[in-house]
């Protein structure tokens, strides 16, 4: 293993992150605030109670997962995409490392991001419900793999854009549906039957559901189902990232 | 000497069709400059991006070290730097992280003092926390070179270095690559200027269309294809060229008071001397007086005519 280039890429990354450090923190915590005072306060206070649980409260890991997701993902995508379209790629590529090098680099760095805005969004929460958190070693491990799957995700999206549009495309278009559709901000036990079944068929459910278990130990699915449905994705993720790799797709001439 | 660059009939094909390389073999010793000359479109960028790992070969096979450049690309990446043509850089970087990043990226560590070194070489160290972007774009060359360089290769490549190049940088490149000859460094290098290649390069090689037409000591190309034209700006127009110069076959130039001479200018006689004694019989004035080494692109001309009739 090239453990200096890691390293590089990775601080190389992070010093993007940081260097926009106001943006990058400012931004989730204003629009956590935006969802407290909309969802929590305004609509909140109509609500009793979901599972037992305030709807301050019960959106808080919906809420983090939501900015989790579209963050991993922007900051993949983002992160391979900008060489590209620089064409600083070309030293990526010319250089002694391989494509597990590469990923571990790049969206190391995205994932780390994501987990600092979700961590940030979680202590932003705190200021406006009482969050308690039965696992919290599942919480993290749940966090930290959903950073991880969908920055790979994202790395996928940035390496197929060919252009700024497309790479805005299947955040906007697929994968913000699916996180407002996931259950972020409701129960899907609150839906008609047939919506229930449905909406099983959207991945996010699965993470957002484990997720909300760790916080209070109440799922909307079974908690073996969360696992294996992230587990999946990240394999999913890493066999089409290989794939690239070895084909050279849209990266290589 | 042993050959450090060694490629063993390099094809590429598009998916499309169309061969950008079409089994070209080269090998290069160590501590050699070698300067590839071509149109473009003729396939030097081709061929280096395939040596650094940037495009993938249909077939052949290149080595750099010893090292396969894909079965033992650790190794042989190592061994090589590469200038790219377009000045690719992110421009919120700072100069001396990207430089930072190059280094860490071939396997060295960052801290400890070669960055400072290279960076203070290239007159980059006042710049060193400047964001890319506030750079001239001379500046920005010099911090591409510094990227090549941050990891000591042995094997470097500029590709196309002085193209839109200030005279100050010109020479201060040319002095890096003579410094770097002398550590043992092998350069390989593609130009536009023949001139550049005359002064620079051990040896020039010419591709077009994919193929090397040849690999040749500079002097003795040179020698060969070192064809100049003179420029005779007169004092008033000529239509037709009068009788006591017609044994010249001279050209009619761009301005109507222009005739071209071409000679070969390596020639021990140019026969530039009785020229002007036959304009003075012809009863020319001059007014001014230009001399232009033949071009790339006439040179190619003559080269491929003579591949063409051989």
């Amino acid at each position: 293993m090239n453990w200096h280039a890691i390293r590089a890429i990775y601080l190389f990354e992070m010093a993007r992150t940081f260097r926009t450090i106001w943006q990058s923190i400012v931004s989730p915590v204003l629009s956590t605030s935006l969802y407290f005072v909309v969802f929590g306060t305004a609509i909140g206070s109509r609500i009793d109670e979901v599972e037992g649980v305030s709807y301050g409260a019960f959106i808080v890991p919906g809420l983090i997962m939501l900015s989790a997701i579209t963050q991993s993902i922007s900051n993949g995508s983002f992160g391979i995409y900008f060489p590209k379209f620089v064409g600083t790629i070309y030293e990526v590529l010319s250089a002694p490392v391989n494509f597990i090098e590469i990923v571990i680099g790049y969206v190391g760095a995205a994932a780390t991001k994501a987990l600092m805005i979700g961590v940030i969004i979680l202590i932003t929460a705190n200021f406006f419900v009482d969050i308690r958190i039965e696992h919290p070693l599942a919480m993290i491990a749940f966090l930290l793999l959903t950073c991880l799957s969908f920055a790979l995700f994202g790395f996928i999206i940035g390496i197929w854009a060919k252009n700024f549009e497309q790479l805005q495309l299947v955040p906007l278009l697929i994968v913000t549906p699916l996180v407002f559709l996931g259950g972020s901000f409701y129960s899907i036990s609150m839906l008609p039957p047939a919506w229930q079944t449905v909406t099983l068929f959207n991945p996010v459910v699965y993470l957002v559901s484990g997720f909300r278990w760790s916080f209070f130990g109440v799922a909307d699915v079974a908690l073996g189902w969360s696992l294996l449905a992230i587990l999946a994705f990240t394999c999913l993720c890493l066999t089409a990232i290989w794939w690239i790799f070895r084909t050279g797709w849209r990266i290589k001439t | 000497m042993s050959a450090m660059l060694s490629v063993r009939d390099v094809r590429k094909t598009y998916q499309g069709g169309g061969d950008a390389l079409k089994g070209v073999s080269l090998e290069i010793a160590e501590g050699e400059i070698l300067a590839l000359l071509g149109p473009n479109g003729a396939g030097k960028t081709t061929l280096i991006s395939i040596i650094c790992g940037l495009s993938t070969m249909t077939g052949g096979s290149v080595t750099v070290g010893g090292h396969d450049v894909i079965r033992d690309f650790r190794a042989a990446r190592r061994l090589i730097g590469l200038v790219p043509q377009e000045i690719a850089l992110e421009p919120f970087e700072r100069v001396q992280n990207t430089v930072r990043l190059s280094r860490g990226l071939f396997g060295l560590p960052a801290k400890d003092g070669k960055i400072e070194e290279i960076l203070r070489r290239l007159s980059l160290w006042d710049k060193r926390d400047e964001p890319i972007r506030s750079l001239s774009g001379g500046m920005k060359r010099r911090v591409l070179i510094a990227k090549a360089l941050a990891h000591e290769p042995r094997v470097l490549f500029l590709d196309e270095p002085t193209a839109g190049v200030d005279v100050e940088l010109r020479k201060d490149m040319w002095d890096i690559v003579r410094d770097l000859q002398a550590q043992g460094v092998t350069i390989i290098l593609t130009t536009h200027y023949i001139e550049e290649a005359e002064a620079i390069a051990d040896r020039i090689g010419v591709i077009n269309k994919g193929e090397i037409l040849l690999v040749e000591k500079t002097a003795a190309l040179m020698k060969q294809m070192g064809r100049k034209r003179l420029i005779l700006e007169l004092t008033d127009p000529v239509d037709t060229i009068p009788d006591a110069l017609s044994h010249w076959s001279l050209e009619h130039g761009d301005a109507p008071n222009e005739l071209v001479f071409t000679y070969d200018g390596h020639a021990e006689r140019t026969g530039i001397n009785r020229l002007f004694a036959d304009l003075k019989t012809a009863g020319l004035g001059l007014r001014d007086l230009t001399t232009r080494q033949s071009s790339l692109e006439e040179i190619f001309v003559g080269l491929v005519h003579k591949e063409g009739a051989a």
